[in-house]
């Protein structure tokens, strides 16, 4: 369980991401968070794993307190934690199959990852993640031979190898098209489920998080403004969420095996 | 940027007036400055020598042909030597850039006060030409190939060093955010994101450098550093014009040869 209690966050600009957020998300449950841009939406996610740090409040992952970690705890914490990122964030010049591997980092010393002596049981679940998700034939390419849906896939079984408890997941599907994110989001739910993973996802796209997600928190300037079931998003409530817009058409179709580009996709 | 109202509409332009006018004087000062620096450096010009030049070069140049392929022999060893001092130099130098350029990246460095220690190094080798360097490594370790070697060595690390570091600047932190968000500890993030993301660099980089230190070394020996450059300092000594031509035709042949080969591995590598 993961729980977040009067999470603020100022940057040293002076703006004000978090005001106060206090969040519980139970074991396995799937999370998107929703908000317009500046809402502190990458802010929130990346307060749990400290690449950005809290200015005060506490964050809990189970019994341990995360605020408050020493260096070494705090990649000890970190392992348990997989992101996934908008901009899939692979490093370039590796092959797929050092991508995936970076995952263990965290728990293979310098020197095993610096001449690749990765652990055999890591790299028979490395093979056994790529195959999952389609790139079997792949392995040896490098990152940057690939599209942006196969480099997300790879960036989801970097996070998955990490043998995670929690999945921060930052816009995956901002830099894809619609089928693409839709399937990159059914990836992500599905893996959740069999893993029984929770996971944060931030997103954009108010159909998407609709459609793939068991419970939607709002964020607008920094604070929850909504807390709830997909369904429970109606015009009034993304009025509150994003401003004044004709909300009607977005949430229209709540229709999940649809795999054509919906007519309310957010622009 | 001004936009000026006028009876057909707005009219834009990219400066002012003013500015347009201010800008005309600069180039009238300018060109004053080099009339008048051209008419300094006639004063102190003996323009008899000049109106010289060309007896005294055909003159040279009909001295210096045909090269003297039999003075072939005795340059291979030298020639040798070249290569060697500016392929070992360079190794040295790589060698140091290297951390030195991840301890002066500001993205990198331990300590601020480090990163100053490091562009104080990367300046103070560059400053200094390799020909100053070797004057006075003849001194210290005496003449020969190990003396032009340092100085090819230490000359290259700032040149070298200054160019990865900009580079280790200029990488896409996210891939480096991603490492660091797996648990990696900082050796493993530069191992990983970062590393990867500069190797091409730090490859360009080493050839570029070896490239140039072909030329470099070529004139080391005029100091006594080694290399051919002893061997063209002596036969302009004796006044043997032929066996100089000789000499710059195989200096010729060795940098084109360098040339190519860091062309090739660069095109390979990048």
């Amino acid at each position: 369980m993961l729980r977040l209690e009067n999470l603020s966050k100022r940057y040293k600009t002076g703006d004000l991401a978090l005001n106060n957020v206090t969040l519980e998300i139970p074991d396995g449950q799937l999370v998107a968070l929703i908000g317009p841009s500046g809402a502190g939406k990458s802010t929130l996610i990346r307060c749990v794993n400290r690449l950005v740090d809290a200015t005060t409040g506490t964050i809990h992952l189970g019994d341990r307190e995360i605020t408050g970690l020493s260096n070494k705890e705090l990649r000890r914490a970190r392992r348990r934690m997989g992101m996934i990122f908008q901009e899939y964030a692979l490093v370039e010049r590796l092959t797929l199959m050092e991508n995936v591997l970076s995952g263990r980092l965290g728990y293979v010393n310098f020197w095993q990852s610096l001449f690749r002596k990765y652990p055999k049981e890591n790299v028979r679940e490395a093979y056994r993640l790529l195959d999952r998700v389609d790139l079997m034939h792949m392995v040896d390419k490098r990152a940057d031979e690939l599209s942006g849906g196969q480099r997300q896939r790879v960036g989801i079984c970097r996070a998955l190898i990490q043998d995670p408890e929690l999945l921060l997941v930052d816009e995956p599907t901002a830099s894809l098209d619609p089928k693409t994110s839709r399937q990159i989001m059914r990836l992500i739910r599905e893996l959740c489920e069999e893993r029984k993973l929770a996971a944060i996802i931030n997103i954009h796209d108010v159909a998407l998080a609709q459609m793939f997600s068991e419970r939607v928190v709002g964020l607008k300037l920094g604070e929850i403004v909504y807390d709830g079931a997909p369904e429970g998003l109606t015009p009034e409530v993304l009025t509150e969420i994003y401003g004044e817009e004709d909300w009607e058409k977005t949430i229209e179709k709540v229709d999940d095996e649809d795999d054509m580009p919906n007519d309310g996709e957010m622009a | 940027m001004p936009t000026i109202e006028t009876k057909e509409g707005p009219l834009w332009r990219k400066r002012t007036t003013l500015k347009q006018w201010l800008i005309w004087g600069g180039w009238l000062i300018g060109l004053c400055i080099a009339v008048y620096a051209w008419q300094l450096i006639s004063e102190k010009t003996i323009w008899m020598f000049v109106w010289d030049a060309p007896r005294q070069m055909s003159d040279i140049g009909e001295r210096m042909v045909p090269p003297d392929w039999s003075y072939m022999p005795k340059l291979w060893r030298p020639v040798w030597d070249t290569l060697n001092i500016a392929t070992i130099g360079t190794a040295i130098a790589m060698c140091l850039a290297v951390p030195i350029a991840f301890l002066a990246a500001h993205n990198t460095t331990p300590h601020k006060s480090v990163r100053a220690v490091m562009l104080f190094i990367i300046v103070a080798t560059r400053s200094v030409n390799s020909l100053i360097w070797a004057l006075l490594l003849v001194v210290i370790v005496g003449p020969g190939v190990l003396a032009g070697t340092i100085a090819i060595g230490i000359r290259s690390i700032g040149g070298c060093a200054k160019l990865i570091y900009e580079s280790i600047e200029e990488i896409d932190p996210k891939q480096v955010e991603a490492i660091k968000a797996t648990g990696g500890s900082r050796a493993q993030q530069m191992v990983y994101g970062i590393l990867p993301q500069v190797l091409p660099t730090i490859a360009g980089v080493g050839v570029f450098r070896w490239d140039i230190n072909v030329r470099g070394s070529t004139i080391l020996g005029i100091v006594g550093a080694g290399g051919i450059g002893i061997q063209l300092s002596a036969s302009i000594n004796v006044l043997a014009w032929t066996q100089v031509t000789t000499i710059l035709i195989v200096i010729l042949g060795t940098v084109f040869v360098s040339e190519y080969i860091s062309a090739k591995v660069r095109g390979a590598i990048i």
